[in-house]
């Protein structure tokens, strides 16, 4: 089996097989509102997917994705929040043409940094490149001085909490704690009705898949192998000559960039964006999701969002009370059970199984051995 | 709003309702079947509703889980036994309420979702939901893109007037401007010190009293700090209170934040039955938690208190702790809560239509005699009239009823001068 | 901002600030010390410490409503007993906690965060379920409300004192335990070289069991305590989490003098700059500068040299 290529026969049939389910089954099946739920679902799956290089094949276990995951979400919701805020929409406003919660908050003129995103090519590149740095600053200055596992994994976490207070205290600048709310169209095309959602759900399953492509063309380039030697053993890589902190600000770089398009997608679908997103919860959240589908699993990260999501609104709506327990169970289960989640258990028992009916032999995959990423604390 | 734009649909059964309703001025809690006979599913239900000849389907939307379940619980359960007393005294038009519960999990996408499939999916008349600014704040788009209606109970920060949402509790210059005159005359008070939760109802709330302490009161602000939501430390900004010595503090703090700022100020050396204190986000639940022996003497500046010596009130009480529990309080906002659903009822009954359209048209005037606060009617700006009352806590954790508006205070989501 | 006031007033505001920054460091240490010896010692991220020091505070609540309805005439020294209860059962939740959840992932550091965070969503939802939603008001002892008069502008705040008390007579007994004792000797032969441990005949499931109890003990008495000055709710352990790592973090993990001088030095930034800007900001501003200096100095304040 040549690892060089692209997808092995069997990932390229799992590929089809999920772009089938996402692009016939799924809006043949569902309404335009569940639809759009899964599209709101699947915009953790840009996050997921992000995790799978980083955590899974990195070992650097991130609990800060939905600061990445806001970025990205802000910057698209200030470019919808000014085209909703034009001088007509706000004539009620003290200072018409400027966001309502800016005119709550006694600011009479845009502030600077806001002016930017009046310019759809700036706010796309924005999406990209801001969490883009902000991942590299905190990249270099945590990988360069060998800060690793836990503490980085508690750092992340107190840079989402940081970054929660100031937007909740800024609100003149964020819309504060209720976010910014109903965002209305893209370059005059009404994002809100129901046909423009199935076209946003289409274009968004695109980018997942084109993100797809990336992640599977880093695990089979020679960096994804780099990225897995490291994480098993980060010394004898770092004796061989690699720049290991290098590779990792690349890994942490583009999860933060995935989960950045995902919040992007995500304003764009819902409509609106807060600091709920931001904080330390939905980012921990965000982790299960991937531990779920299996940490290793590119396909699995899709599979598992989909799945905890679902789970989650229909458990939601039924049990309220018992949501939680069934959530902080799945933690406990995969972590204790099934550390490769479902791509561990599909290919533990099942493609064993159908390998044997149809006679072709099971691939030899990274999870079947217990390595999953340990990430020892810096000396 | 469109007001005059369904006159044109009076039925000849909908001016009979409305004599009906001339004629039984007193709406009392439980009226007898008033509307006995039941008028025709086609002709109350125009828009594809849930409405069937038996039976009308509302949604109730609040946090069952999460951060706000603490605050929401006590709206679920005012909302459910409105619901229960309306089906007892003959239901809406003759049909039953049947509701849909769903949990917004103090998520506010969440909020929105669920909004969304209670109006798309499953068609409700009416929902009685949302607690935080934010979450309505997500809700407001979905519900005027889907026009849906919205009674939403909690007292908030203003700027903001729908057609699709009925506003029960009160909005900031309701609640505060006649809190501070009360303060500024009974305790000759000159200097305030502003204390909230880093969020946008304490911010506007303080702007708002500021604006009137500095240009109406002619007094002084000597102090306005804000303090991330759940902060539990307090003795920093206790000891600018004690450096600047004000004559009132004004607070807007909220949910935990609230027990360890008491609770710290008391073991300060401040004395709130000599050092005046006023809230607006303290209400009886909070009080719970608090405890009563570390706030008692503060007063609290909103519509409604538990204690209030009225026949509706005195009706209301009892029936409440006996559907939910002899220790269970009353706050503001449950009382609120419980005015959506009977509000919707009257404005159902005085439109004779479920369709929203003409709810929303029919909701200026509606009147509800009750209310356990009193009295209420709906502006046309959709929020409700009503007084303003100040309470003085007392150890067992209720107010003691201070001072109340003669009349009824009118709703100005947009006051001007104050923003 | 200082010209409007008397030498006086600002002498008095200071001895008085400094002392709120005193009471936010016995917090800090109380918060810290639990998980200092758990993740410390153990290398266990346990996210559910937060949840721990919730069921002590639980645990107090139900004591003080006991000794309120059954025996009010010892009502006054109840506080004592409930912290001791609460100990034990936070106590014995986290041995059974080890024994069922922990001891299968000392190999995986990162997976003990996942895992006990699912334990902390369960706990959340079982205090839900038993305690309500809403957050419940612990009655304290008269002795312990209001505060002693030293000047008319000087207030010394008797549970703060309380609180400064018990956080130095835990970290006293905490060093004991682990510096003098034998047990605390096994412990730290764990900690350095877990095989040769057991190959000297410590039974090292047993030492790892009774570190986490002691670990998640210690959380629980600190919640008995927070009962005095904060809210007891369901959630309210998650606001402590994040501070509790980082005081942890910033000390370097393996060291309990760190963690002390690093809540001393985090709690005194905080409370001074809360004098001069809001409350919010002042926290930004900590949490920044804590991170900071995390970046240049990832091993933290005080390091242990360890050989990997």
């Amino acid at each position: 089996m040549n690892d060089s290529r692209f997808a092995t026969r069997s990932e390229l049939i799992g590929i089809l097989v999920l772009a089938v389910f996402l692009v016939v089954i799924l809006p043949l099946c569902l309404d335009v509102f569940r639809l759009n739920l899964v599209a709101k679902y699947l915009t953790y799956a840009f996050v997921a997917l992000g995790l799978v290089i980083c955590w899974g094949y990195g070992g650097i276990l991130s609990l800060g994705q939905g600061v990445f995951f806001g970025l990205g979400g802000y910057c698209m919701a200030m470019f919808l929040k000014l085209e909703a805020s034009s001088v007509e929409n706000t004539k009620i406003q003290s200072t018409p043409g400027i966001p309502d919660f800016m005119d709550w908050n006694q600011i009479t003129a845009l502030p600077f940094f806001w002016k930017p995103f009046h310019s759809l090519t700036f706010t796309i590149l924005a999406v990209i490149l801001v969490p883009g740095i902000f991942a590299l600053i905190i990249g270099a200055a945590m990988f360069k001085r060998r800060v690793g596992g836990t503490y980085f994994a508690i750092i992340t976490q107190a840079v989402a909490a940081i970054l929660t207070i100031l937007i909740v205290g800024q609100q003149g600048y964020t819309g504060g704690i209720n976010g910014m709310t109903d965002l209305r169209t893209l370059k005059g095309w009404d994002i809100r009705p129901d046909h423009a959602k199935v076209v946003l759900y289409f274009f968004e399953v695109g980018l997942l898949f084109a993100c797809i492509c990336i992640a599977q063309l880093v695990r089979h380039s020679k960096l994804g192998r780099i990225l897995v030697a490291m994480r098993d053993q980060e010394d004898r890589v770092r004796f061989s000559g690699y720049s290991v902190a290098n590779f990792k600000i690349f890994a942490f770089c583009i999860a933060a960039i995935f989960a950045a398009i995902g919040g992007a997608m995500f304003a764009l679908n819902v409509g609106f964006m807060s600091p709920s997103f931001v904080g330390i919860v939905p980012s921990i959240e965000m982790v299960i999701y991937t531990a779920v589908g299996g940490r290793l699993s590119i396909l699995g990260a899709v599979y598992g969002t989909l799945l905890v999501n679902f789970a989650k609104t229909s458990l939601s709506e039924s049990f309220p009370e018992l949501w939680l327990f069934g959530l902080g169970g799945l933690f406990i289960a995969v972590v204790l059970a099934f550390p490769n989640g479902l791509a561990g258990i599909w290919g533990d028992y099942v493609q064993p199984r159908i390998g044997k009916l149809m006679g072709t032999r099971k691939p030899k995959a990274g999870w079947t051995d217990n390595s999953v990423a340990d990430g020892a604390p810096a000396e | 709003m469109s007001d005059e734009a369904n006159k044109g649909l009076l039925s000849p059964l909908r001016r009979k309702l409305l004599m009906g309703m001339a004629a039984v001025p007193a709406v009392t809690m439980l009226p007898r079947a008033s509307f006995a006979q039941a008028p025709a599913t086609s002709a109350v239900n125009t828009t594809g509703l849930a409405v069937t000849d038996t039976e009308v389907t509302v949604g109730i939307l609040h946090s069952a889980t999460g951060t706000m379940a603490i605050s929401e619980t006590g709206s679920i359960e005012a909302e459910k036994l409105a619901i229960e007393q309306i089906n007892a005294a003959g239901g809406v038009l003759g049909r039953k309420i049947k509701f849909i519960q769903e949990d917004g999990a103090s998520d506010w996408p969440t909020f929105a979702e669920k909004a969304k499939k209670l109006l798309v999916n499953d068609k409700v008349a009416a929902i009685m939901g949302c607690w935080t600014s934010a979450s309505r704040k997500a809700v407001l788009p979905v519900m005027e893109q889907y026009n849906g209606m919205l009674y939403y109970p909690t007292f908030y920060e203003g700027l903001e007037q729908s057609k699709n949402v009925i506003y029960t509790g009160q909005e900031a210059t309701q609640q505060i401007l006649a809190g501070l005159n009360w303060i500024a005359k009974e305790k000759g008070a000159k200097s305030f010190f502003f204390i909230g939760s880093d969020y946008i109802w304490p911010r506007t709330s303080n702007k708002i009293a500021r604006k009137h302490v500095e240009n109406v009161l002619k007094g002084k602000v000597v102090g306005e700090e804000y303090y991330a939501l759940g902060s539990t430390q307090f003795n920093s900004v206790i000891n600018k209170i004690k450096l600047t010595k004000p004559d009132v503090i004004f607070t807007d703090v909220v949910g935990g934040s609230n027990v360890a700022f008491y609770k710290q100020l008391k073991a300060a050396g401040i004395d709130l039955s000599k050092q005046p204190l006023l809230t607006i986000s303290v209400t009886e639940d909070e009080i719970d938690g608090i405890g009563g022996e570390n706030i008692a003497g503060a007063y609290a500046c909103m519509k409604y208190f538990q204690s209030l010596d009225n026949p509706n009130n005195k009706a209301f009480v009892p029936a409440f702790k006996k559907a939910w529990g002899e220790k269970t309080v009353i706050g503001d906002v449950t009382q609120a809560a419980y005015l959506g659903p009977w509000l919707w009822k009257l404005t159902v009954e005085k439109a004779g239509s479920f369709d929203v359209d003409k709810i929303a048209a029919a909701s200026p005037g509606v009147e509800f005699k009750g209310a356990p606060e009193g009295y209420v009617r709906i502006h046309e700006n959709h929020h409700l009239w009503s007084k303003t009352r100040v309470g003085r806590a007392k150890l067992d954790g209720q107010f003691e009823l201070i001072y109340e508006t003669a009349d009824l205070v009118e709703p100005d989501p947009f006051p001007k001068g104050y923003q | 901002m200082f010209g409007d006031y008397s030498i006086g007033d600002l002498g008095s505001i200071f001895v008085m600030q400094g002392f709120a920054g005193l009471i936010l460091f016995s917090v800090y240490v109380l918060m810290a010390l639990g998980l200092a010896i758990i993740f410390g010692q153990m290398g266990v991220i346990n996210m559910a410490h937060g949840e721990f020091m919730i069921l002590g505070a639980y645990v107090t609540w139900m004591t003080s409503n006991f000794f309120q309805s059954y025996l009010p005439s010892l009502f006054s020294g109840y506080f004592f007993l409930a912290m001791i209860l609460a100990f034990l059962a936070s106590g014995a939740l986290g041995m059974l906690v080890e024994w069922v959840l922990i001891r299968h992932l000392y190999k995986r550091p990162l997976d003990t965060l996942l895992a006990t965070w699912g334990l902390s969503l369960m706990l959340q939802q079982a205090y839900r379920s038993i305690f309500g939603a809403r957050e419940v008001g612990v009655e304290l002892p008269q002795w312990m409300l209001g505060s002693l008069h030293v000047t008319d502008s000087i207030e010394v705040p008797i549970n703060g004192v309380f609180v400064m008390g018990l956080t130095v007579l835990i970290t006293i007994g905490v060093a004991y335990i682990m510096f003098r004792s034998r047990w605390g000797r096994q412990v730290r032969a764990v900690v350095q070289n877990r095989i040769m441990a057991g190959a000297v005949g410590i039974n090292t499931a047993k030492v790892d069991r009774y570190t986490f109890a002691l670990g998640c003990g210690i959380a629980g008495v600190a919640g008995s305590a927070f009962t005095m000055i904060g809210s007891t709710g369901p959630t309210s352990g998650q606001l402590y989490i994040v501070d509790t790592f980082l005081v942890v973090v910033f000390g370097g993990a393996a060291s309990l003098l760190g963690t002390i001088a690093s809540a001393f030095s985090i709690s005194q930034t905080q409370s001074t700059l809360e004098f001069f800007m809001s409350g919010s900001m002042a926290k930004v501003l900590t949490l920044l500068a804590v991170v900071g200096i995390l970046m240049l100095r990832p091993q933290g304040l005080f390091a242990l040299k360890v050989r990997k």
